[in-house]
Parts: structure tokens; sequence; C-alpha cells
């Protein structure tokens, strides 16, 4: 396997941080690939541009930062724009279409799906919209396998939301084989 | 059996380093980016019989650091440099008083409250010479985040075996950045404990030292009883005034770490071996070198990793074997080349030191390092 640099991004408090511990936590830990998790934020608690960046290789990761990120997933407008302008080409963008209005324009895959409806209304709960886009974003990527993701979402989970998390990871799946289908 | 692995926050392995040591006592002050390391030893420490406190101020914690100290129980406090500004005059009396105790600096950008969520590496001098007088000192600087832990388990070592603060100069990307990270069982690292006296105690004097230069130290309440001041101070602990006693002390006390070099001073030397170009980096930024090296070498560039895990004292004796050796050297960090003066001072002008130096609160591109050994001098 090639490196994979993934940027996660949105606005503070949706939980993209949360969603790229999940991954590489499952990448390295769970399956034994190099994974490296890191993230920037500004001085707010909520709100502001936010982003998590997780590297997972069968290499040893050096540098903890993404430099070219081939995977982007924006759940804001402003953090498509910001992020999307060092994707490579031919990457991968998950947009969010509740929130992006307007996809960046470039040479990628764009996949824009509806998260957040999803989280809220169909799970019912807009909380879960990072692991719906977890779900989602392994259903396309293949980073690890469906039930190492599980698995790792499940163990960073309060107790007592395993159904709730459950749902959204399969959520996210269905999301995504209907955006694949296209 | 195999070992244990963890996915962990560099500020959280701080955290299980020092309870692997058998720290016992934290108190300190919430700042960015360290706040992890005060978090979760608050919710640790109680149920492993420890203690946490909170103080009202930098100040106080690192006074209160070393009143765990004193007490007998071995004592963390963290923050970033802004706090680290306020434990400066306490850190002083620590090593005056030969107090051991591990001081965690997470380094921000900036001076001042500067730029709270991003890194720097801008403390190097404020770790050796940042509070007054001439002292000894030790400062360890991880560049991931199993280094994290297992460093944070030699400064405890270090600070038990030579009775002096010690430093854990990390930064904002190994503190908040996440890996995996072999658990050590019990055993597998040396835990080092303080020598404690065995004597009467009507015969105690705590700064009399013996051939190691290290004097025993006895917990307060344990029925030695003995004076403690950061006046300079006879072996009783009582003031003296006297200034050929006190010079004497003092070089007494640089001597032992300067003696003890080879025990205290680690070095990663990364295809040093034919490397005509030699890039000297520690923390984060080593990171950064590491994958220009990986790059360059792909290209047939001899280049090398000179990587210090101790940055204090300087690893002078490991740097020698480079002067007059390697054509180029090159010093990247996140400051305006607090580091490359001491590379400068040991090598002598051979060759030259080229910096590249950053402030601006990202982490240094592999890219830049990797034009600066394509780019020649």
């Amino acid at each position: 396997m090639a490196r994979h640099q993934i940027r996660l991004s949105g606005s503070g408090g949706q939980g993209m941080i949360t969603a790229g511990i999940i991954l590489a936590a499952g990448a390295s830990v769970l399956e034994g690939k190099k994974a490296i998790q890191s993230q920037s934020y500004g001085p707010e608690a909520r709100g502001g541009a936010s982003k998590a960046e997780v590297i997972i290789s069968d290499e040893e990761i050096y540098y903890p930062k993404v430099m070219a990120p081939d995977v982007l997933v924006a759940l804001t407008q402003e953090a498509a724009d910001k992020y999307s302008k060092d994707l490579v080409d031919g990457g991968i963008l998950i947009l969010d279409d509740l929130m992006v209005k307007t996809a960046p324009k470039g040479n990628w895959k764009v996949y824009m799906m509806p998260i957040i409806r999803t989280a809220a209304e169909k799970v019912g709960k807009a909380m879960v919209a990072n692991v719906v886009t977890l779900g989602a974003l392994n259903e396309i990527c293949g980073f690890v396998k469906p039930e190492t993701l599980e698995k790792a979402v499940l163990s960073r989970v309060p107790k007592g939301t395993e159904e709730l998390n459950k749902n959204a990871i399969n959520a996210g799946i269905e999301l995504a084989k209907a955006a694949k289908a296209l | 059996m195999a070992k244990q692995v963890k996915f962990l926050q560099g500020n959280e392995a701080v955290c299980e380093g020092a309870l692997y040591a058998g720290c016992r006592f934290y108190a300190g002050y919430p700042i960015t980016p360290s706040t992890e390391v005060a978090e979760i030893l608050a919710a640790r420490l109680p149920k492993l019989g420890g203690r946490f406190i909170q103080m009202e101020d930098e100040l106080a914690a690192m006074a209160a650091t070393l009143g765990g100290s004193i007490a007998g129980k071995k004592s963390l406090t963290a923050t970033s440099g802004p706090g680290m500004s306020l434990k400066m005059e306490n850190l002083g009396y620590g090593y005056l008083t030969e107090i051991p105790c591990v001081i965690v600096n997470v380094m921000r950008g900036g001076p001042s409250t500067g730029l709270p969520t991003g890194p720097g590496q801008s403390d190097v001098m404020q770790a050796r010479w940042g509070t007054h007088g001439d002292h000894p000192c030790i400062a360890l600087t991880p560049s991931t985040v199993q280094e994290q832990l297992n460093e944070t388990v030699r400064a405890f070592n270090l600070a038990e075996k030579y009775r002096m603060p010690v430093i854990l100069l990390t930064d904002e990307i190994i503190g908040h950045m996440r890996e995996a990270v072999e658990m050590p069982e019990p055993g597998d690292l040396t835990v080092i404990d303080r020598k404690r006296p065995t004597c009467d105690p009507k015969d105690y004097l705590p700064y009399k030292p013996e051939a190691d230069g290290v004097a025993p130290m006895a917990d307060f309440g344990s029925g030695y009883r003995y004076h403690i001041t950061g006046l300079n101070h006879l072996p009783d602990g009582f003031p003296s005034n006297d200034g050929k006693l006190a010079q004497a002390d003092e070089i007494r006390q640089q001597k032992k770490v300067d003696d003890h070099y080879d025990e205290i001073v680690v070095v990663d030397e990364m295809m040093c071996d034919d490397a005509e170009i030699l890039i000297f980096a520690f923390g984060s930024t080593a990171r950064s070198a590491k994958e220009a090296v990986q790059m360059a070498r792909a290209e047939g560039i001899k280049v090398g990793l000179f990587r210090p895990l101790t940055i204090w004292p300087f690893p002078d004796k490991h740097l020698l074997k480079y002067k007059g050796k390697v054509k180029r050297v090159i010093v990247p960090e996140m400051n305006l080349g607090q580091t490359a003066l001491e590379v400068e001072r040991v090598l002598k002008g051979s060759p030259e030191v080229e910096g590249i130096f950053q402030i601006d609160s990202e982490p240094i591109n592999p890219i830049t390092i990797l034009n600066k050994i394509k780019g020649g001098k």
C-alpha cells in the first residue's frame, strides 16, 4: 500500500479530530500499519476551521503532517475552499451537501453526499456525522477492513451508544455505495 | 507475549512515562499545548494513591512540585513557554537546593503569549539559562510519541540520580500528535529512585556529597530534620556567605552533570558514517529532517542526521567527531538559531553552520530541508 495522506476538515466541534483518531488507531493498533494522526486548530473551543490529518502507510512515517493530501473530507464550505487547494490531481474529495453549496473545482473525484442530513434524519443524531463520514470514507477508500473500522469506532465511543454508532457506520457505507453507483 | 500497543497522544505518553517512573505528585497550572498532561494526571494519580493539585499560577505550581519531591514523592509539572517563564524563580531554587523533579515544557510559538496553538522550539536557551546564576542543566528532546514515554522515564531517573530538576523539552507537534506506542511492562525500563540516608538522623548532613557528588536525600517528615534554603549553604543546609565555599559547591553541582556526560547524553546518529552533509535537528524538526535525509539519500546524496535526545548538556563529544570531517552542517530549527549557536561553538567553523530558521508556527517542511541540502551553500 502506498502512503495515504488524508485530511478531515470542518468546523470545530464536528468531530473531525475524533474521526481522524479512530481511523488512525484502527489502522495502526488493529491492523499493524504505520499511522499518525495530527491536528491543527485555532484558539476557539467551537467553530473556526478545524482539521485532522491522518497518514497511513506500510513504511515508517517521519514527517507527521500531510504534505499533499490524496483524500480530503470537508464538512463546511470554508474547509472545502481552504483545504482543497493542495489536494493532489486525481485525489478524492468528499463533501457534505448541506454545508458545502459550491464544490471547489479541480481534477478530483468528487463525492457530494448528505452526510449531516443522514446523521440527523436517518440515524437520529447530528452528532454522529463524523462516524457517518468514517463509514463513507472507508467504503470509498478501503483504508481498513470494515470490521476494523467498527471495532475502532466502538472502542472510542461512550457506553450505551454502540448501536447508534454501528448504525452511523452503516449509513455512511450506504451513502458511499449510492454515490459510487452514480 | 507481544507487548500491548496503544494509540497515544504525545502528552498522554508523558503521563504514562511519569506513572511508570513512579511519579505520584503533580502540581501545575493548565496551559495550551500542555494541558492534557494535567487533565490526564488529575484523573489517574488519585487512583494510584497519588495527589494532583492545580495551583493559582505557575510560580506556585513549581513551588508545590518541589515541595512534593521534598516530601519524598516523585513530582512532575507541565507547562509551555509562558508558564516556563513564571516557573524560573522556583526552578532556580530547585537547582541550588538539589531537589529532583521533572518539568515538561511543550513548546509553542512566540515570546509572551505568542501563538498558543502552534509549535515552536524557541525555549532551548531558556531551558539552559532561563533562571539566573550558574547551575547544571539536563534537558531531553523526544521526537516520537514512544520517546515521549521513554524519555519521561529517563528524565525522572536522571532527576533522582543526580538530585536535580530535569526538563523534558518537547513541542506542540509531538505533544499533540498520536501514534502507536509499545507499552513497557514493569521491569522493561530502568527506574531509579533517589538515594536516601541510612545514618542516624542526628548525623544526617543533607548536602554532604558521596563519591558520585550526590548527597542522600531524606524525605521531610521521615524523622530526618534538616534545613533547606535558597541561600548558598553548608553541608548541614544552613546558610553561609563564604564565597569560596559557595564556588566549590556550585562547581560540584555542575560536575554532577559534566562528569557523567556518557550516562546522560543520548544521540541518535542516522546514516552519519559516510555523510558529507550533516543535519543537526531535534524534537519534531528531527522528523522533518529524517524525511529529508531519506529523500536525499534516494537521490544518492550523502547526508546524515544527528539527532540529540539530550540537548542539555549539549552533545559536544558526539558532535566533535564530525568537526573537519563533514563538508556541510545544516541546522533546521523552529527558532532563530539558538541551537545553531551551540553547534558553531563546537565545530568552530569546520564547517560553517548553515541554518534553516522558521518561527511562523508551522513545522519545517522536509522539502525546505531537501532544497537546502541540494541547493549548496
